[in-house]
């Protein structure tokens, strides 16, 4: 375990807990949706964590989102649900909320407001840090450039995992998206460098987080795994501030901890729904299918907190699950998360009808990163070569295809019938793989030269000379169709 | 001038109401509480206004004190810009710190540096606006020419000597007035010249697919529609690296932190291969990435033209590249939202079709008014929400530029790049920039550009009838229409940025490579004309002409010129 280092000069001074006797203000003049006016209030700020206090004991929590001279209008987290304009005491934190951080929380199964759902004790830490973050200052990022393995061939041989990177991935309702986060989440390596996992469930059922938690019982075991549940039935605005929580967290394990942190949001369309109907609360102007104008600045606060800085050793991998409605790339979710992300991982419907896992789409993904993160030295010199070589052969697979579906298989040139063949021996071979399989990268490289080298060695023009020749596995009667020079 | 100073009465978000100011006007800049956060001022009523944040404000307060600058938001212009990484504001980002406090941020010139200048201009001198009084050596590669403003003209009264100097010293007195090295400009405002020229020479961005088929010309505009993952950003990093202008000023508007990092290790490493001088020292990058405030986005893409402004004023050609426009439509929509301003199309202002065009006006071949030729040439993205190419943004776009290159999600997911679809891109520069090579000789520019766009148009209309009736159907001056052209894309128009010897190519070796796709086109065609049988052409091992793009150097022309000879002779043994 490395030991957090002093607290960065640059970020600053944090706010602490509740001042001890904080004034309360009980003239609560309206009540409409999850938002009360405050009156009479004096030196509150913009954005200020607020706890409601109502008649009947119960606790709520909520933020300053419009100051008035002495009005202030505070958005309930947990809603207004049962709030009456009599005996409500709103009493102001000082500051915009924030979060304890410290490697405590490794190990943890929290809720989606970090309150502990396991039998530990509450976590506490010396300092807090404001959960909405401080942009990185892109003038000290440095590029991502070294991968993270995950065990699973499509995305480590195809579609490479690189630290500092965000990489969601696209799934539609009823495939198995959260079973493969998890299996990421569990099986994800940096060769041996200090890591944790960070996952935060954002609106998923109950049977998926119970089947998540089990999952990643092992890793947070071993104090490498943090994990926040926010479930369907929880409130809604609590959705919003669950990913911040994390986030937070992650930063802090990466960025002054040392340590390489990956960070899982499944799924971030529950997310963007609860802003939707948080905005709609709010009367703000919706733009397309009714999401507010900043759902794209909104997704890239939470996503451009992944990165890599100069002078710090650790990283923020980010991987957002989102389900698409309707399986429509084009739906405002997916389309502006793929605008923010440097890549995608596709699942597709028919790859999982014939039984493929992960039903990976080869067609849509892509790791844009991958070329700084894989070859010589990082992974294996002939990876990229490789994985271009595999990616564009599909594509002509795929054109074969269409056309055999129109003058059937037989009647199709004899290059396109071996790409039939070809694509058919990939998603067996190399892109199936079993929900508790982890590959090494070396393992998955050879499976794809196996596969690839069905084809004669004159098809395979994206790959050099020298590449071919150490890598390609002529077969008997190879001659016929090409050889390597 | 006293200055007017007043109290926040409401903070909702980046909108902050004051009261108390007399004497602001629309537009001014003002800071706004405790930590003197830059905001600009929205609307006016008696004895208060509205005003914009550039900077997030959780934890403001009502009563906190507000105070005018009596400027509008400005640009500080200055040598030092150049090798530089600034916020959408023009406030410098390499000396910052890790994470980006509010509030913390300074000007865009190290008020400290001493610059060696030198004068051109003797006291007693007569000088009109925009004459150059004297030189900086900003970097290795662009000296920094110090104007007469441009509303100034008559006696030099004092100029100084050879020496160092910061920039707000003054390095001469012009009709009573002191110069110094920088000074400030309002980034909403063009910075005038003396007239607009006809353009003619073309942009080199030694990208092929740009430069053979769908090329511009200096001082033009130019639009990458694309969705994501169709390589935007990529194309037009290309292009910034690549391109034969004197200053780029790169722009990375509600953009990837990590692409920019990528981007500026690159400006660092790698040299001009004209002037031999790290990219770096040509280069000017504004940064907003899309977590940075959404403000400052909308500022940035006026604070890139008028920083090219500045350099055309010098004599230079500068290219702004804004990546990408679509997010700087939204951050208009969304403080348009913010003021309860009533949406058109889509939730955006009215006037964004009247923004847009006023942006890209700002791009042309210019007279000076200290008589240079220059020019600003202005590159935009255009992210359309869900590939939608009819959404407000890309439909009005499309409208003013004059060069669309269209990249097409089918091309990028068969790994194809530049993605630059030939069916949806187009060029209005093309016959310019076809006298322009005639003029220097290259006479056959143009006839080979329509060759090769034929031998596209053709290929696509073969390959859809051979959907239906299946490839063997087909006449075989089809089905060599079909290879030629798979070698066209796959040798001349598919462009590597990685490899070294394909990232940038040199015109010449442009045009040997497409003239080897056409020769081979010609002589396939002639030998199936002779009888040869087609699957024997189709045999033929073509995969060199693939490769030959990324095996020679980037001007080794006679290599080409040798395997044009030897697979001539090859297809020559078939008949």
């Amino acid at each position: 375990m490395t030991a957090a280092r002093k607290p960065d000069e640059d970020r600053g001074e944090d706010p602490v807990e509740l001042p001890p006797q904080p004034i309360e203000y009980s003239s609560t003049t309206s009540i409409r949706g999850p938002l009360i006016v405050v009156e009479g209030v004096e030196g509150i700020g913009w954005n200020e964590v607020a706890e409601i206090r109502l008649a009947n004991g119960e606790v709520r929590h909520g933020v300053v989102l419009d100051v008035h001279l002495d009005h202030a209008i505070v958005e309930v987290l947990e809603g207004t649900a049962g709030m009456r304009l009599d005996g409500v005491r709103t009493a102001f934190g000082g500051g915009p909320m924030s979060v304890p951080v410290t490697e405590d929380w490794l190990g943890r199964v929290c809720d989606g407001r970090g309150e502990p759902l396991d039998e530990g004790p509450p976590i506490l830490g010396s300092r807090r840090r404001e959960i909405t973050g401080t942009p990185i200052n892109p003038a000290v990022r440095i590029p991502p450039s070294e991968p993270i393995i995950t065990g699973i061939s499509a995305i480590d041989g195809l579609a490479t995992l690189v630290r500092g990177q965000k990489l969601p991935i696209f799934s539609v309702g009823g495939l198995p998206h959260l079973e493969l986060a998890a299996q990421i989440a569990v099986q994800a390596d940096v060769a041996g460098e200090p890591f944790a996992v960070v996952f935060a469930a954002l609106g998923v059922t109950h049977a998926d987080a119970a089947s998540v938690r089990q999952t990643l019982e092992a890793r947070a075991g071993e104090r490498e795994a943090v994990l926040f549940i926010n479930t369907a039935d929880d409130p809604v605005v609590e959705r919003l501030m669950t990913p911040r929580l994390a986030l937070t967290v992650a930063e802090h394990l990466a960025f002054e901890c040392d340590r390489h942190v990956l960070v899982l949001l499944a799924d971030v369309t529950n997310y963007a729904e609860a802003l939707r109907q948080v905005s709609a609360a709010r009367g703000e102007v919706p733009t397309r299918r009714g999401y507010p104008g900043y759902l794209y600045s909104d997704l890239a606060s939470l996503f451009e907190r992944a990165g890599r800085m100069r002078d710090r050793a650790g990283s923020v991998t980010l991987v957002p699950v989102l389900t698409m409605p309707a399986g429509d790339i084009t739906h405002p979710v997916p389309d502006l998360t793929g605008y923010i992300t440097e890549g995608q991982l596709v699942l597709a419907k028919d790859l999982h009808a014939r039984g493929v896992y992960p039903p990976l789409d080869l067609m849509g993904s892509l790791s844009r990163l991958m070329r700084r993160g894989t070859g010589a030295h990082l992974t294996r010199e002939d990876h990229p070569e490789l994985s271009d070589q595999l990616y564009a052969l599909t594509a002509r697979a795929l054109q074969a295809a269409e056309l055999a579906e129109i003058v059937g298989a037989d009647a199709l040139p004899a290059a396109d019938q071996r790409l039939l063949t070809f694509r058919a021996t990939l998603e067996r071979e190399f892109l199936s793989q079993g929900q508790e399989e982890a590959r090494t990268l070396e393992t998955t490289l050879d499976l794809g030269w196996q596969v690839a080298s069905q084809l004669p060695a004159a098809e395979l023009t994206m790959v050099s000379r020298q590449t071919l020749a150490a890598r390609y596995r002529a077969k008997e009667g190879d001659a016929a169709h090409g050889h390597v020079r | 001038m006293e200055l007017s100073a007043g109290t926040i009465t409401r903070v909702n978000g980046p909108i902050v109401e004051v009261a108390g100011m007399r004497r602001l006007g629309v537009g001014e800049l003002v800071t706004v509480g405790s930590r003197r956060l830059p905001g600009e001022v929205l609307s006016l009523a008696s004895g208060g206004a509205t005003v914009q944040v550039y900077e997030d404000t959780s934890g403001l307060r009502p009563g906190e004190a507000i105070a005018a600058t009596g400027h509008p938001l400005s640009a500080e212009l200055g040598p030092g810009l150049l090798g530089g990484v600034f916020d959408g504001m023009l406030r410098r980002l390499q000396d910052a710190g890790s994470w980006l406090e509010p509030g913390t941020l300074a000007g865009a010139l190290d008020p400290e540096r001493r610059w060696r200048f030198t004068p051109s201009v003797r006291a007693g001198e007569d000088v009109g606006p925009h004459r150059v009084l004297g030189t900086v050596p900003e970097t290795d590669a662009i000296t920094y020419r110090v104007l007469v403003p441009h509303e100034l003209a008559g006696k030099v009264e004092m100029i100084a000597d050879e020496g160092e100097f910061t920039v707000g010293e003054a390095i001469a007195t012009v009709a009573g007035r002191e110069i110094t090295l920088a000074h400030r400009w309002p980034v909403r405002r063009p910075r005038p010249a003396a007239g607009r020229l006809r353009s003619g020479r073309p942009l080199v961005t030694g990208q092929r697919a740009v430069d053979l088929l769908f090329p511009l010309c200096h001082g033009s505009t130019a639009a990458v529609p694309g969705g994501f993952g169709t390589g935007k950003t990529l194309l037009l990093q290309q292009i910034a690296k690549w391109c034969d202008a004197d200053v780029i000023v790169y722009v990375g508007c509600g953009e990837r932190g990590n692409e920019l990092a990528e981007l500026l290790e690159d400006f660092a490493e790698l040299e001009d291969p004209r002037s031999g001088h790290r990219l770096m020292e040509r280069t000017v990058t504004i940064v907003n990435t899309s977590n940075m405030p959404l403000l400052a986005r909308e500022a940035s893409i006026y604070t890139g033209v008028t920083v090219a402004e500045h350099y055309r004023d010098m004599g230079y050609d500068a290219v702004v590249i804004a990546d990408s426009t679509s997010r700087w439509a939204e951050a208009l929509r969304e403080s348009a939202a913010r003021t309860d301003e009533l949406p058109a199309e889509e939730g955006y202002p009215p006037e964004l079709s009247s923004t847009l065009a006023a942006f890209y006006e700002r791009a042309g071949r210019f007279r000076t008014l200290g008589g240079e030729e220059a020019s600003v040439t202005i590159l935009g993205a255009v992210s359309p929400p869900g590939g939608d190419l009819a959404e407000p943004v890309t439909a009005h776009t499309r409208r003013f530029v004059r060069t669309v290159w269209s990249l097409d999600r089918q091309l990028a997911y068969a790994r194809h790049h530049p993605a630059i679809s030939w069916t949806d891109s187009s060029s209005r520069d093309a016959e310019a920039v076809a006298a322009w090579e005639a003029a220097e000789g290259n006479a056959g520019w143009a006839g080979r550009r329509r060759e090769a766009l034929q031998l596209l148009f053709d290929a696509e209309r073969i390959a859809s009838v051979a959907q239906l009736t299946g490839v063997e159907s087909l006449p075989a001056a089809e089905r060599v229409t079909l290879i030629s052209a798979m070698l066209l894309r796959e040798g001349v128009l598919q462009q590597s940025a990685l490899s070294l010897n394909d990232r940038n190519c040199a015109p010449s070796k442009q045009a040997a490579l497409l003239a080897l796709v056409l020769e081979v086109h010609r002589a396939l065609l002639a030998s199936a004309g002779q009888g040869t049988a087609i699957e024997r052409i189709e045999a033929l091992d073509l995969s060199d002409v693939a490769r030959i793009r990324d095996e020679c150097a980037p001007d080794d022309v006679d290599a080409i010129a040798r395997l044009q000879a030897d697979i001539q002779g090859r297809i020559g043994q078939l008949g």
